[in-house]
């Protein structure tokens, strides 16, 4: 299959696996307890009752639940194509627009993290796997310690110590670039001993392989082995699962906007669970999905690029 | 002198050929394991408080002494709370790893044994669901249903099902093909037979130790969620919840986060290091 092929159908596969993902949200959607106008009546009184047909026909009417089921559907999986995510059942205006500008400080911090993370999980890779015994047993307990450490605990601990304890960092940073500090770190660090892990193992087995041996015998100082050979192979696996851990980044980016009130599409996405605001939750769950499809698409794309074994293979 | 078969004898020998090291991670995740078992049995052996005692002269006091976690905003004995949280908090972990694990035998036993177009299909629905990250398709569950206890059990065993569903349906395509499953297969044995004879236990072997790491993971799940505010809420002693009540005092009552997430951390941690520990000796007993 050549190679334009191959980029096609994952293509293909990906915008499949978003529809399917679309259609999860919209029957998602169905499963409110009673019928959705009442829901919404529910939530613009603040009450919880039972509301007449008369009372329900124009919300139905507006939001138009009164169509028949098939024309929903195909209606809102039209929509996304189009970019309409739905309507708000709190702000009765477009999800598109409550999500919208508060995607950038979400973004600035998963990939702050991403980026924070890899740059922890090389320096302690290179430093300390295949050193001295006690050197590599630390490194690599500090991986296992940090990996299973979930993501609010990271941040409370950081954010009782840096910004209650000792005053370097807010508490509440906005988004400032200073106040930016403690979430990025409280995403990247668990993330970093996960990536870490992986990469220990991988250069441990490469230093172990007969190029590096011959590398050695030519005469290339082992800072060079580590940095040239070691290294392109034990980023190979940590590319595959930063497009995997991207779930659990943005599942840990909620958490973090949650702790240090930092605007962002976690914050959305919190308030919108607490007002059962159904459409607002299922349209970021579908910009997270499909950011996480894209990016694994990309994935596939980049390790095509780093490893030269797969370039033109089938 | 006759020889008396014992049934079980030929396991307990195989028991006997499998060397137990025990390393000092494995025997503190012991104890761990142990305590929070007493806790959740029988938590009065741990405390001589109640988890509901509020006294209103000693609120908010840093760990000490007499109080070794320190006390809540209603002068309720942390440390206490913490242990009678233990059951619930268990039992959540329990629940959502047991709904999970039922999801991926269904689906992975469904798609391994059955082959063609039926596994495709559920591959491709494994694919999409891996496109929801765990917490999201819980919050997704919670904004239909309303927070409750319930609910998050359903939301954390959904949300993790997909990953059990892929080793399980790979576990089972591999022992599938093994010899001694074509061999039964070849001495007539009917199909039903072998499939709970050979390829059941032998599939689910391996995931005796996934198993004993998913509830880990799933009390940090639950307790994330509790942490915002959409999981069991205050006042119950649910380590969740403790999280949850405690976030008002984060810049004047460190302990009241601190605690309840470190108990947190090390039975996760316990949890994981046996789940690692038991991998390791059934592989090597495997071999």
């Amino acid at each position: 299959m050549s190679k334009a092929r191959r980029i096609l159908v994952k293509a293909v596969t990906a915008v499949l696996v978003l529809v399917a993902a679309a259609s999860v949200t919209f029957f998602a959607q169905l499963l409110v307890p009673g019928s959705r106008a009442t829901a919404i009546l529910n939530q613009e009184n603040g009450r919880a009752q039972q509301w007449t047909a008369a009372q329900l026909a124009p919300v139905n009417h507006e939001f138009g639940f009164d169509k028949p089921l098939i024309v929903q559907y195909l209606g809102y999986v039209g929509g996304l194509f189009r970019g309409n995510l739905g309507t708000s059942y709190t702000q009765f205006k477009p999800v598109t627009q409550v999500i919208g500008d508060e995607l950038v400080p979400s973004l600035v911090l998963t990939v702050g993290g991403l980026i924070t993370a890899w740059v922890l999980a090389l320096a302690v890779t290179l430093l300390t796997a295949k050193r001295h015994r006690f050197t590599s047993a630390l490194g690599s307990t500090w991986e296992a310690l940090t990996a299973s450490l979930p993501t609010y605990w990271v941040g409370v601990v950081l954010l009782v110590v840096f910004a209650v304890e000792i005053r370097i960092f807010p508490v509440i940073g906005g988004t400032s670039a200073w106040g930016t500090v403690l979430p990025v770190l409280t995403l990247a660090i668990p993330l970093a001993g996960f990536l870490g892990q992986v990469m220990r193992d991988e250069f441990e087995r490469v230093l172990d392989q007969p190029f590096i041996t011959t590398a050695r015998t030519r005469g290339m100082g082992d800072a060079r082995v580590r940095l040239v050979h070691a290294l392109r192979h034990s980023v190979l696996p940590a590319i595959t699962l930063s497009g995997w851990a991207l779930g659990a980044l943005v599942s840990g980016a909620v958490i973090v906007e949650n702790l240090f009130g930092r605007p962002g599409i976690g914050q959305v996405l919190v308030t919108a669970v607490n007002t059962r605001d159904v459409p607002v939750v299922s349209g970021i769950v579908l910009v997270v999905a499909a950011v996480y499809v894209i990016a694994n698409l990309l994935v596939d794309l980049v390790y095509a690029l780093v490893d030269p074994r797969l370039r033109g293979a089938s | 002198m006759t020889t008396v078969a014992v049934p079980g004898a030929s396991a307990l020998a195989r028991l006997r050929d499998v060397r137990f090291r025990i390393r000092p991670g494995t025997a503190v995740s012991s104890l761990i394991v142990l305590v929070l078992l007493v806790a959740v049995i029988a938590p009065s052996v741990l405390t001589h408080r109640s988890p509901t005692a509020i006294d209103l002269e000693h609120t908010l006091l840093p760990p000490s002494l007499s109080h070794p976690f320190g006390t809540d905003d209603a002068g309720r004995d942390l440390y206490t709370r913490v242990v009678y949280g233990a059951r619930e908090s268990l039992g959540i972990g329990l629940g959502a790893t047991a709904l999970a694990m039922g999801i991926a035998i269904i689906l992975g036993f469904t798609g391994g044994l059955a082959g063609g177009i039926v596994d495709t299909v559920i591959a491709r629905v494994l694919e999409v669901a891996f496109a929801f990250p765990v917490l999201l398709l819980a919050l997704l569950l919670i904004a239909i249903r309303g927070p409750s206890v319930t609910t998050v059990i359903v939301a954390v065993g959904i949300g993790s099902a997909p990953g059990y569903a892929r080793m399980v349906r790979g576990q089972v395509l591999a022992v599938r093909n093994a010899d001694y499953v074509t061999a039964a297969g070849a001495l007539g044995h009917r199909r039903s037979a072998v499939i709970r004879r050979h390829l059941f236990p032998n599939a689910m072997r391996p995931l005796v130790a996934v198993i004993t790491l998913g509830i880990g993971q799933s009390i940090v799940w639950a307790s994330g969620l509790a942490f915002l505010g959409l999981g069991v809420a205050p006042p119950s002693p649910e380590w969740g919840a403790l999280l949850s009540a405690g976030r008002m005092y984060i810049t004047t009552s460190w302990w009241l986060e601190i605690m309840p997430g470190m108990v947190i951390v090390l039975v996760a941690l316990a949890v994981t290091s046996l789940g690692r520990t038991m991998q390791h000796q059934l592989e090597g007993a495997a071999r």
